[in-house]
């Protein structure tokens, strides 16, 4: 008996051991490990946040890239990620395009396609571009104003093409409903909407003003098409490019290689930054995540194309390990993790038992839930400090009282008549374990006051199509706080608030990303930041819009998000674009 | 292979019977102590004879053909003492001399046939396995073989049969392929271990038929194990009855029925149901159960349950009775004087039999 | 004879229908339960902002809007016609076997799963054979040896085996092997793309020895049980007494019984592992049906779904099927008269 736990032990004590020695020794290998010539650069936190990190003119190499999973499409007419739309102008020129500069340089619109920002007429409801000369296709055919029309075009049919976003759909003028491109092949359909004068010219034509609509010419869908070559939703298998690569060969779901597109002249494209380094750009998909992890740190993978950082415990090993966290750079996103207070629910149609659930929140706590503060920072107001305009504020002291304010809380509940508290519901994603905790640690920090929550887990797939974004559903079951998070489709004012913030947005049958607020005040504000055209003014209005959410204590902020990205010492002239809050994919270069 | 009449004359003159078992102790050690099945067993055999080895389970009996044969897992059993076999000592011999003995010059047939054969390859594929170990002959000329054996044990159509699996057999027909497989290479020892208890009674005669009548044709030695004494009445020259690993009693067949001398014998002699008798009350079972064989009791083995121990002055309990001849080569081992022996017979047990 | 296998391949395509109609049943009818509407449907397809009218052209397009019985014979017809697409500009023929047009990718099933059969099928034979003969084999020696440190140590080892996940194993492996000392072929590697025999070998040997690992322990374990089972029945016996080699009795004798019941459930782990070693091919990244069933789960994509369904039952049917005629084959007293 006695020799069999022996012979176990050492079995088990064995395979212990290597595991220890796989997870304990990656030092050695992660500097300098693939690559043969030293990089002059001196690896250390954060290095490339704000600044470039190993700046390099070298061209040639080949950029492996992973992801986990897949986005949802590489036809730029027809893609929401974030990640995408950084990828994308590796064969894709949109009229105007976010610069690939470091920092705050990268949350700047620059002109690619067309020769300068769009100039708005008729109080913002028109806008001009004007197409530089000499852009071609892969092909070596020419670029016309046509082609971005249809490009625009084809990007309305959500039956055929239904990942993009809607802007476009929300704001061009007369657009019948249901339009496609491929029942009207003549495009009468958007005639109204989008002129084309000349082959250099084109002008769209809005619904309502909207000021900010450079940053709708900088989506991906204003990449031209030529009509002859679209095949639809099979578009994606090849788009035609008009940037530094094209595509060499796609598998879908497997791999995906970009090689350089001999038909583009850098000489067409002085604004945007792209340095189209690599000789070859490779994704490959469906890898695991851990495995992306190791293999980043071995230096046999360039960058984990997610951008939205490591796995949670290769974050713990990288911040406990000092030479692993001098290739770690903590980016800041235009994300915010918080808290909708539905007012449809009672109490919490009172503002002032809103506010007791401000006050006596631990926003520590809440900071923990996403892991301390490589998670993020605290948020005091809804903008992140990455947008453009944003300002912070701190109206209810979180950042004095960081565990909390029990005294005003507990007066905030003598004046909604609940001096011993109230119970209610408080829903989250169930497969999101941050969330979990945020529910948790909410739950924690309100029975200090006699707030009792009961947590109400819903899948994440149909969160906010059928459970907490349907209004009814969330009525009916009491949901009084709704856990959430919001990244901005760009970093303004109208990027990020409008879509949680406008109430006209809020649809009965669900889908909704506004989960509940609904202040007639913001609505007015929003109509008149889209008709300003004046940037400092129009950012002041939506400082004044979070401003009014605020105060009337519609949302409990939670974080402003980061993510922890790891660089690997293969990769030249990185650096976090603030615009979308990863390393910037047309910019970056690897080691020979 | 035959002998000739003057090899066995000068083996005997040797004083070596064909199969010479001396001093023979199996000993098995365990967590719970040292299990003694056999303890110091001699006997001998000659070619042509039949030897009945009786005894309850326990007594040894098959202990004692398993360690002839060699069978006994490497480790598992301390074998000491002397098993001649044609003048070759198989305890000394090593693994694979007494491997190519196996089958060769001794075989042996097992209780049930049914679990004793592979239930996945045919009867003829195990005969011809059986055959072509020790004669290197082709496929085709083994299973001739086969067939011709199935024909000797009686196995009807037997060029059919040699295809056919055990499940498909009867009992009967089961165990007489088995005899067949056990003989395909002629051998000279052929140890029956209690070949009939599986079978139905009308078919244990046909099957005691065959061995003998295989018997007189090859002139091989049998040892039949048995608990059933109406088994050895049938077949066997000489009877050993063992008890708790050591012989008690030894004689001829008539020896044995006639003059029994050893209590436990008089035991099994009583207990066996008896169709051409009056019935009786019931029938004389032995008192008590088979003794431990770890803990033998001292002096004679069977002194608990001997109806005569107290007539020994305490004998029974302190001294081993040995194996004495008391005339006609007839062999006992026990305390008691012949003359009480002779009174318990007379009075006590012959009329109530 | 002819009969049974008939009726019993009239069974398996009756139960695959059975199977499909099943997920069909749960994809649609589960979240009506939930309240949920043909457009609620299709909202998981689109992108973040799209409104009521997309959702709901999303839906048509999709078919959410047809009764499920005709989403059903649609897809039934597909699997034996064809079906025919419309990708915008124009409508392509799907030919039979046509499983349908993904959801997410609108890209057509079948071919992704013609492409990707071959890998799990490359990963489960290889692993297979590693482990029979791994496994079998020390099981064995483990018997015979029954209490030596030999039997001790293939058993502690196969305990370790068996309870050792294979994410755990496996990323082990790839960390130590494919990163660190650079032996094996990276995670993501798809053995399909190799241009000889010893390079698709070389891309699988980490995941077959990982996935290996974890069935042979387990069937040492089963083996060695069995062999002790059978070394002590008496037919081993008779073998021995017929003056056979050790080395007979105890291959065509002991593990020759002792074989069968492994060769069942071989032939069962095999059918399962066929329909996907789903987190092998996740821990590997290797391309595979069972990452595609992976991928087709988390987004809720029906007829990858259904694709990855019928693949994984038909192997299993089949794996069953075959098992219960080699029972009839290696046990003579099973078969049917």
């Amino acid at each position: 008996m006695r020799r069999n736990r022996i012979t176990t032990a050492i079995a088990v004590s064995a395979v212990a051991a290597l595991s220890l020695a796989a997870c304990g020794g990656n030092n050695d290998n992660s500097s300098g490990n693939s690559g043969g010539g030293a990089s002059t650069a001196k690896a250390e936190f954060n290095a490339a946040v704000g600044k470039v990190y190993n700046p390099s003119d070298k061209k040639g190499g080949t950029l492996r890239m992973a992801i986990t999973e897949d986005w949802d499409s590489t036809d730029p007419g027809d893609t929401y990620y974030g990640l995408s739309w950084n990828f994308v102008r590796n064969y894709a020129r949109s009229l105007v395009v976010f610069k690939s500069g470091p920092g705050a340089e990268g949350t700047k619109v620059v002109p690619d396609l067309a020769e300068t920002l769009g100039v708005p007429s008729d109080n913002a409801k028109t806008w001009t571009y004007k197409l530089r000369k000499g852009i071609k296709y892969e092909d070596g055919t020419p670029v016309t104003s046509k082609d971005v029309k249809y490009a625009v075009a084809r990007s309305l049919d959500k039956a055929t093409l239904p990942n993009g976003p809607t802007y476009f759909n929300d704001f061009l003028l007369d657009v019948p409903k249901g339009y496609s491109v491929y029942k009207d092949k003549s495009l009468s359909g958007v005639a109204k909407a989008i002129e084309t004068p000349d082959d250099q010219t084109i002008v769209f034509h809005l619904n309502k003003p909207f000021a900010g609509f450079d940053y709708f010419a900088q989506l991906p869908a204003t990449a031209p098409v030529p009509q002859a070559k679209d095949t639809g939703s099979k578009y994606r298998e090849h788009p035609l490019s008009t940037g530094p690569y094209k595509f060499d060969s796609y598998t879908i779901g497997k791999q995906l290689t970009l090689g350089r597109n001999t038909n583009y002249d850098p000489a067409t494209d002085p604004d945007s930054g792209r340095k189209a380094l690599p000789d070859k750009i490779t994704v490959q998909y469906n890898v695991n995540g851990s495995d992306i992890d190791n293999r980043l740190q071995a230096g046999d993978l360039d960058i984990d194309i997610a951008g939205t950082g490591v796995q949670p415990e290769t974050q713990a090993k990288i911040l406990a390990n000092p030479q692993l966290k001098a290739h770690a750079d903590s980016a800041a996103a235009a994300r915010l993790w918080f808290t909708v207070l539905n007012s449809d629910v009672k109490p919490l149609d009172n503002i002032h038992c809103r506010k007791a659930v401000l006050y006596a929140a631990d926003h520590e706590g809440y900071q923990r839930a996403y892991g301390g503060s490589v998670g993020g920072d605290i948020a005091t107001n809804l903008m992140p400090p990455l947008v453009a305009g944003a300002q912070k504020f701190d109206d209810y002291g979180f950042e004095t009282a960081k565990t909390g304010d029990l005294d005003k809380a507990k007066s905030e509940l003598q004046q909604c008549g609940m001096p011993n508290g109230f119970s209610t519901n408080i829903s989250y994603r169930a497969d999101r374990s941050k969330e979990k905790a945020t529910a948790e640690s909410l739950q924690q920090s309100l029975k200090r006051v006699g707030i009792n929550l009961t947590t109400k887990p819903y899948p994440t797939g149909d969160y906010t199509k059928l459970y907490a974004g349907k209004p009814d559903f969330a009525k009916a079951n009491n949901l009084g706080l709704i856990v959430y998070g919001w990244g901005a489709d760009w970093p303004d004012g109208f990027g990020f608030l409008s879509q949680i913030v406008d109430s006209r947005t809020i649809r009965a049958t669900g889908g909704n990303t506004n989960l509940g607020i609904k202040i007639p005040a913001v609505d007015q504000m929003i109509d008149q930041a889209l008709q300003t055209t004046d940037q400092a003014a129009r950012e002041k209005i939506w400082v004044d819009i979070d401003k009014k959410v605020m105060s009337e204590a519609a949302v409990l902020p939670g974080i402003w998000a980061k993510g922890l990205l790891y660089r690997p010492d293969t990769l030249t002239n990185v650096f976090v674009n603030d615009g979308f809050n990863m390393y910037d994919y047309t910019a970056v270069g690897v080691q020979k | 292979m035959t002998e000739t009449v003057q090899d066995t004359v000068s083996r005997v003159e040797r004083g070596e019977a064909f199969l010479d078992v001396r001093d023979l102790k199996v000993h098995f050690p365990t967590d719970d102590g040292i299990v003694k099945s056999v303890d110091g067993l001699s006997f001998k055999l000659e070619r042509g004879k039949t030897l009945g080895i009786v005894g309850e389970s326990g007594s040894g009996k098959s202990v004692t053909s398993l360690s002839i044969m060699g069978l006994h897992q490497p480790g598992t059993a301390d074998i000491t003492g002397q098993v001649f076999l044609d003048g070759q000592d198989l305890i000394s011999a090593s693994r694979e001399e007494v491997r190519l003995l196996r089958g060769k010059r001794m075989a042996m047939i097992f209780q049930d046939p049914l679990s004793a054969m592979h239930p996945f390859y045919t009867v003829g594929h195990q005969i011809i396995e059986a055959y072509r170990v020790h004669n290197k002959v082709s496929k085709q000329v083994a299973r001739t073989h086969a067939i011709e054996m199935l024909d000797r044990v009686g196995i009807p159509q037997p060029d059919r049969r040699v295809d056919a699996y055990p499940h498909q057999f009867s009992g009967g027909m089961r165990q007489r392929a088995m005899i067949a497989m056990a003989l395909s290479c002629d051998p000279d020892l052929l140890i029956a271990d209690e070949p009939t208890t599986a079978l139905d009674v009308t078919v244990q005669a046909q099957i005691l038929d065959l061995i003998r009548d295989l018997q007189r044709e090859f002139n091989s030695a049998v040892i039949i194990i048995t608990h059933d004494l109406g088994v050895v009445a049938e077949l066997a020259d000489d009877i050993q009855v063992m008890y708790a690993g050591r012989a008690i009693e030894y004689g001829t067949a008539e020896g044995i029925f006639d003059r029994p001398q050893h209590p436990y014998t008089w035991g099994l002699l009583g207990s066996m149901p008896r169709i051409d008798r009056e019935r009786s009350e019931r029938l004389i079972p032995i008192k008590g159960t088979p003794p431990s064989l770890i803990n033998v009791p001292e002096g004679c083995a069977f002194n608990p349950r001997c109806n005569y121990a107290h007539l020994n002055n305490g004998a029974s309990e302190t001294e081993l009775p040995e194996l004495l001849n008391i005339g006609d080569g007839h062999l006992v081992a026990c305390h008691l004087s012949p003359e009480q022996r002779k009174q318990a017979w007379e009075n006590d047990i012959k009329p109530n039999l | 004879m002819f009969a049974y296998l008939v009726r019993r391949v009239i069974g398996a395509v009756v139960l695959l229908f059975i199977v499909t109609a099943v997920v069909f049943s749960i994809f649609f009818l589960v979240p009506r339960i939930g309240g949920a509407s043909a457009d609620d449907l299709a909202s998981r397809y689109v992108g973040k902002s799209a409104g009521a009218e997309q959702i709901h052209e999303v839906a048509v397009k999709l078919g959410f809007t047809d009764p499920i019985y005709v989403q059903y014979g649609r897809f039934v017809k597909g699997l034996f016609v064809g079906q025919d697409y419309n990708y915008g500009p124009a409508t392509e023929k799907c030919p039979a076997p046509c499983f349908g047009y993904s959801f997410v990718t609108q890209q057509p099933v079948w071919p992704d799963l013609v492409d990707r059969i071959p890998v799990t099928l490359s990963l489960a034979l290889g692993a297979a054979v590693i482990w029979l003969v791994a496994g079998v084999g020390t099981g064995v020696i483990s018997a015979l040896k029954r209490g030596s440190v030999v039997d001790r140590s293939f058993m502690s080892v196969a305990l370790a085996g068996v309870s050792l996940p294979i994410f755990f194993t496996g990323l082990l492996s790839l960390s130590i092997f494919s990163y660190k000392l650079g032996w094996t072929a990276q995670g993501g590697t798809n053995p399909m793309d190799a241009s000889n025999p010893l390079e698709w070998a070389y891309d699988l040997i980490l995941p077959w020895t990982t996935l290996a690992f974890l069935y042979a322990a387990a069937y040492a374990r089963l083996t060695r049980a069995g062999m002790l089972e059978t070394m002590n029945e008496d037919y081993v016996r008779t073998a021995r007494a017929k003056g056979l080699p050790e080395r007979n009795v105890v291959v065509q004798h002991g593990l020759r019984s002792a074989l069968t019941p492994i060769l069942t459930i071989f032939g069962l782990d095999l059918g399962l592992l066929l329909g996907g070693a789903i987190l092998t091919e996740t821990t590997f990244s290797l391309p595979g049906i069972g990452q595609y069933a992976v991928i087709s789960l988390r987004a809720n994509d029906l007829p990858k779904v259904l694709g990855v369904t019928l693949v994984a039952a038909f192997f299993i049917v089949m794996a069953n099927l075959v098992v219960d005629l080699l029972y009839a084959v290696v046990d003579p007293r099973v078969r049917i008269q």
